[in-house]
């Protein structure tokens, strides 16, 4: 199983900043940061909290392309508040998307991938975020009627709230088995819902529901691979030659309900049981 | 322990508004106890009303308030994208009304499971796709409109009109898992939400945001009068008459407000660098 050759030469994805994980799937050359660091657009709302703010907000934007055809690589920096979203990063997303939509109309088939290391909404400016994940959302179903959208989620701060929400709408979704992909943060339902329905620190248990792994046994994302660059990209390549899938998965309400309808639930549902309930005979 | 915001009760007010403004709707079956759907006549235009309300009952125990959860979003979106597919070839849409009384999505080890962050994705889609396709969409707020659920029901809409009253609340969560996760109290909180417009969980500072394209004034948000029908119907027909005259199915014109001038600002320098 251990190959350590592989290991050794391996390169790591996750351990590259928001930054260096964008500018690892670009062609070399390519390569343009809008808005970046030097332009210092800032959160107005982080200083009056008396928190200090970030030169990019922690939103990282790199137009170019990949293998020669015209991408936007949006990458969020989970180091920087926890990848959280307020008014600027979330603009500079929905900024891009809506550029990307808009290069599509004039016949320039941007895509766009997403690279999510995000806790949802920052909460520091609560409703400006919200309002902005909503935009961010709007685009990414804009854009798909033009272009595959792709999702990324890597690395260990996963992919929460909002944000979740706009992972679901990407055609494509890859995941590491260190990333994390759900709706409420463990935290948020442990508060909500009490530590028997949810034990914000027993890790295996939180990994088992919302891991790389799980979500893709059971069918909730696409490709569920190794922590490596060259194979996300690789991946990432291979979907957009793909294009658009004939359904993606937020329009197979009925598949989904028809599941939900006949499952009991009375008792909690363990991860096995999800991936025979929503993958059956693929499990 | 609870704050007001996210006391554990049940979401009536969106109950009780549609009943009242669908009077002499059509009801439609939605095969999903918790969500309500009429058809009927505002002014000249056809509209669906979607509603997301109580349902002691619900088969998952954390959505019995009227939070948005599994049923609830692909529920939604089973029905938006019914609509969508049957006005495909019509000449005039059909409207969409979202009437908004969301205390939240539902939180719960069963819904992270069966993947609810997937079912609320798919309710915004066909809201999205909806908007897009060229069915006007207006929201009314007439309750909690929180975080997740206010995404999944309602954010996508072409106009959010709001209730001028104290209990409608838009927010990104509750009170104290809000102090929680940003290690404050809940004290602290609310200080800060004081001078920080968009941290405040109350309408009038989020109408500060330019989110809003209309606060209407009620004489009662909980037993509406006759009059508060009359004025808040002729607000959302004026709404899709709005709409219908822009003939612009995007969001952009969310984006005026002097307290939200950043968002416009960065979209501006972006599309300066874009090409």
């Amino acid at each position: 199983m251990a190959d350590i050759d592989y290991l050794l030469k391996k390169q790591s994805f996750i351990e590259l900043d928001a930054r260096q994980r964008a500018k690892s799937l670009l062609d070399a050359t390519s390569q343009k940061e809008l808005l970046d660091p030097f332009a210092r657009v800032m959160s107005p709302w982080l200083i009056k909290q008396n928190i200090v703010p970030q030169a990019d907000d922690g939103v990282v934007v790199i137009k170019g392309t990949l293998e020669g055809r015209p991408a936007v690589v949006i990458s969020i920096e989970g180091v920087f508040q926890g990848g959280s979203l307020g008014e600027v990063g979330g603009a500079k997303i929905a900024g891009a998307l809506e550029l990307a939509v808009e290069d599509n109309r004039n016949h320039i088939p941007t895509v766009a991938i997403l690279l999510l290391e995000t806790g949802g909404v920052r909460l520091q400016e609560a409703n400006l975020g919200l309002a902005a994940i909503a935009e961010i959302q709007a685009a990414i179903v804009a854009l798909r009627q033009y272009q595959p959208v792709i999702g990324v989620v890597a690395g260990s701060v996963g992919c929460f709230g909002g944000m979740s929400i706009a992972a679901g709408l990407c055609s494509y979704l890859i995941m590491t088995q260190e990333g994390r992909l759900g709706l409420n943060g463990p935290q948020v339902i442990e508060q909500e819902a009490g530590l028997q329905e949810y034990n914000a620190k027993d890790r295996p248990f939180i990994w088992s529901i919302c891991g790389g792994e799980q979500r893709f046994k059971t069918g909730l994302i696409d490709a569920y691979i190794d922590d490596n660059r060259e194979q996300i990209k690789a991946q990432i390549i291979e979907f957009i030659q793909q294009g658009s899938p004939q359904r993606p998965r937020c329009m197979q309400a009925e598949h989904y309900l028809e599941k939900l309808q006949h499952l009991d639930t009375t008792q909690q549902i363990s991860p096995a049981e999800v991936q025979a309930l929503y993958q059956g005979e693929k499990a | 322990m609870n704050m007001d915001v996210n006391a554990i009760k049940q979401a009536t007010r969106g109950k009780v508004w549609f009943d009242r403004l669908t009077q002499n709707f059509e009801r439609i079956e939605s095969g999903i106890e918790s969500l309500q759907i009429a058809e009927g006549k505002i002014n000249n235009q056809i509209v669906r009303v979607f509603c997301i309300t109580a349902d002691t009952q619900n088969r998952f125990p954390r959505a019995r308030n009227g939070e948005v959860g599994l049923l609830e979003g692909w529920g939604l979106a089973h029905a938006v994208n019914q609509m969508i597919e049957q006005d495909q070839d019509a000449s005039k849409k059909r409207g969409i009304l979202c009437l908004v009384d969301v205390p939240s999505q539902a939180y719960g080890r069963r819904e992270e499971s069966l993947g609810i962050h997937q079912a609320l994705a798919a309710a915004v889609d066909s809201y999205a796709r909806a908007r897009l396709a060229g069915h006007a969409v207006v929201s009314l707020l007439v309750g909690k409109s929180m975080s997740g659920a206010f995404l999944a029901h309602g954010y996508q809409a072409n106009r959010i009109l709001a209730l001028k009253d104290s209990g409608v609340m838009v927010h990104a969560m509750g009170k104290e898992s809000a102090a929680r996760v940003t290690l404050r109290t809940v004290e602290e909180l609310e200080h800060l939400a004081q001078r920080i417009p968009p941290m405040a969980y109350d309408i009038e500072s989020y109408a500060s945001l330019g989110l809003l394209s209309g606060l209407i004034e009620v004489e009662s948000a909980e037993d509406p009068t006759q009059h508060d029908l009359e004025s808040v119907t002729q607000s959302i027909a004026g709404a899709f008459e709005d709409i219908q005259q822009q003939g612009r199915c995007d969001l952009s014109h969310r984006l005026q407000a002097q307290n939200r001038q950043a968002s416009l600002r960065v979209r501006e320098l972006m599309k300066a660098q874009w090409s």
